[in-house]
């Protein structure tokens, strides 16, 4: 643990601050002496062949399982053992690998639900339609409509969910993430089953929000592309331990990530 | 008040809407123009109506299978009953007329805590469960609440009454007589077109959204900064907190209370109103709600028959309209006059295409 602490000692405040993190299964270890900081603004992929544990390491930050070994600090508060919610609250928000939305409710009621810390009204307010209920409501969902039109959603706001094309339904999912109010975005694979368009589209949206709300963001990706395009720093990860960290240019040539990826040779 | 200018327009028309309907009620009550036998049925709809709306929050909304919504209805029904007798025993507001309305009120209120109370102590650990689990804690949740009822002395398996169980001493307490009933139609249509509409403005503000949210998929609930916990257990006190006040109208009802009334069949019964008009809708559960006690009261003289018409009945729902009667359509006055408009002409027109 001392040398967690050693290592941020030379970098200013990271936004997140992951030390020794680790978890167990019954006899299997699945995330293990797990490392990572993340800096403001700044964009980190975390990739792997399948199953080394990435997205295991996305539940463990977001609080799904709790770590079994290590800890971790986000803007200086210890995280280990909060529940989802909270973990959202403290700022960290994600979407997932196979989209999850909700699916019966609209567009635009789906960006509401991941705001709803800021509705300011009560329960007395909400079953009597206080002036304070009309007014939280229209100042919330203009919030919601201009953040639909920053994924470019604005005329599908009435829709249903589920109704979305598979690319727009992704960006729904950046754009609710993005409702909580976090501070540092986890991204579960966001161009999986995307066209290159699709994908090009994306990559301007994350863009975009990096720029405009000054957010961090931790990238699983499996598009090598995608991911030598816009990462500033990757971490490899394979069978749970961290193999590789480094630029991209250095990550496509280490000969570990190769090994990895491709096989040894004999 | 800063309510949008067409909502504004919508709920006067709904409130003008409304008060022509209590005061047609009121009227015919008044001027008792019912046998009361239609009366009955009409308090018996209203308590459904209740009960389904109340049910669908937890069922359609949540989507949380519970089955022990009756449970909630006797505590509140024997809160309100118990309440009553003993107003009246110590000569508190124990007159007719408004002393007897008051009293009523403070019945209804108190059966409406209690039973939300009941809701928070049984919905945190039941809510842990999902599923058929849940269904069967809830139901067994429902059971447990009858049973202990049903062992206090003074409560007692045969009816409510005085040390032991005269169901017939129970008329000095909140068993309204016919006359009364129908007085009081107006009154109880007042309460149901509350319920309701307190019922809808909650599933249409942020906690409603949370909760459907819970329905849609927990864990991105979860994920988006919802207590999932907080929100189920909250949703299901509240959907209680309703059963507690049609268990409170049930008591008024009938001259003596039976916990055999209120026990398993009665909380399938109405979760068989909510999937019948629709999981989801709260104008489906209200016409399943009047449908279905009419029918029930319509096919008591084939008794035997009874129970076999309801179940085609249902096979053949759940075969050709699987969501429900309504799906999740809300009724929308607004809308259907608009339709009804010179404007909706071509709408109308539309949809008979489709159909």
């Amino acid at each position: 643990m001392d040398n967690g602490t050693q290592l941020s000692t030379d970098r200013e405040t990271p936004l997140i601050k992951v030390s020794h993190l680790g978890i167990t299964f019954g006899g299997l270890r699945a995330v293990n002496d797990f490392n990572l900081e993340i800096g403001e603004n700044e964009l980190v992929g975390l990739i792997g062949p399948n199953g080394a544990g990435k997205t295991t390491v996305f539940n463990l930050l977001t609080g799904v399982y709790v770590p079994t070994e290590g800890d971790y600090f986000f803007l200086g508060q210890r995280m280990n053992g909060k529940k989802t919610h909270q973990v959202v609250q403290s700022g960290i928000a994600r979407t997932f690998q196979n989209i999850r939305l909700f699916k019966q409710m609209t567009v635009l009621e789906n960006v509401k639900v991941a705001m709803n810390p800021y509705y300011s009204y009560n329960l007395f307010s909400a079953l009597f339609r206080t002036g304070k209920y009309w007014e939280s409501e229209a100042e919330n969902e203009a919030k919601a409509r201009e953040l639909l039109e920053i994924f470019n959603l604005q005329d599908k706001a009435d829709y249903i969910a589920e109704n979305l094309p598979y690319g727009q339904q992704r960006k729904l999912e950046i754009a609710r993430a993005l409702a909580t109010g976090m501070k540092l975005l986890l991204l579960d694979e966001p161009a999986a089953g995307m066209n290159p368009t699709e994908t090009a589209e994306l990559l301007e949206c994350i863009r975009i929000i990096r720029q405009r709300f000054n957010i961090s963001i931790l990238l699983i990706e499996h598009d090598m592309s995608l991911v030598m395009k816009i990462c500033e720093h990757i971490i490899v990860i394979d069978y749970g331990t961290t193999i590789a960290r480094g630029t991209p240019e250095e990550i496509s040539s280490d000969p570990k990530v190769i090994a990895a990826y491709l096989g040894e040779e004999d | 008040m800063k309510m949008p200018q067409e909502i504004k327009k919508a709920s006067t028309m709904n409130l003008i809407a409304v008060a022509i309907l209590l005061g047609a009620i009121a009227w015919l009550g008044f001027a008792q123009v019912f046998s009361s036998y239609i009366v009955g049925i009409f308090w018996l709809s209203c308590i459904g109506i209740i009960m389904a709306t109340s049910l669908n929050l937890t069922n359609g909304f949540l989507g949380q299978m519970a089955l022990g919504h009756a449970g909630f209805m006797l505590i509140g029904a024997y809160t309100s009953a118990l309440l009553s007798l003993a107003m009246v025993r110590a000569d508190v507001l124990a007159g007719e007329g408004v002393q007897q309305l008051i009293r009523f009120v403070i019945c209804i209120v108190a059966s409406a805590l209690l039973a939300g109370l009941f809701g928070i102590l049984v919905g945190i650990p039941a809510l842990r469960l999902r599923g058929d689990y849940l269904a069967i804690i809830t139901l067994g949740f429902g059971e447990i609440i009858r049973v202990v009822i049903q062992g206090i002395p003074w409560a007692g398996a045969d009816g409510l009454g005085q040390g032991s169980a005269s169901p017939v001493l129970y008329k000095t307490g909140l068993g309204f007589n016919n006359a009364t009933k129908s007085h009081y139609m107006f009154f109880i249509a007042l309460l149901t077109v509350l319920c309701v509409a307190v019922i809808l403005t909650f599933i249409r503000s942020r906690f409603g959204r949370a909760i459907i949210s819970i329905r849609d998929d927990e864990i991105a609930s979860a994920a988006s900064g919802i207590d999932t916990t907080f929100y189920k257990v909250m949703g299901f006190a509240f959907s209680a907190m309703f059963a507690g006040i049609a268990g409170s109208i049930f008591a008024a009802c009938y001259s003596s209370l039976n916990t055999g009334n209120m026990g398993f069949m009665a909380s399938v019964n109405y979760f068989v109103m909510v999937v019948f008009g629709g999981m989801g809708s709260i104008t489906g559960s209200i016409v399943a709600a009047i449908g279905l006690t009419t029918l029930n009261e319509a096919l008591r003289s084939f008794d035997e028959y009874r129970m076999l018409v309801y179940s085609v009945v249902l096979v053949l729902m759940m075969i050709f309209r699987p969501t429900g009667l309504m799906g999740t359509y809300e009724f929308s006055l607004t809308k259907t006059l608009g339709r009804f408009r010179g404007k909706g002409a071509g709408k109308k027109q539309e949809e008979e295409v489709q159909a």
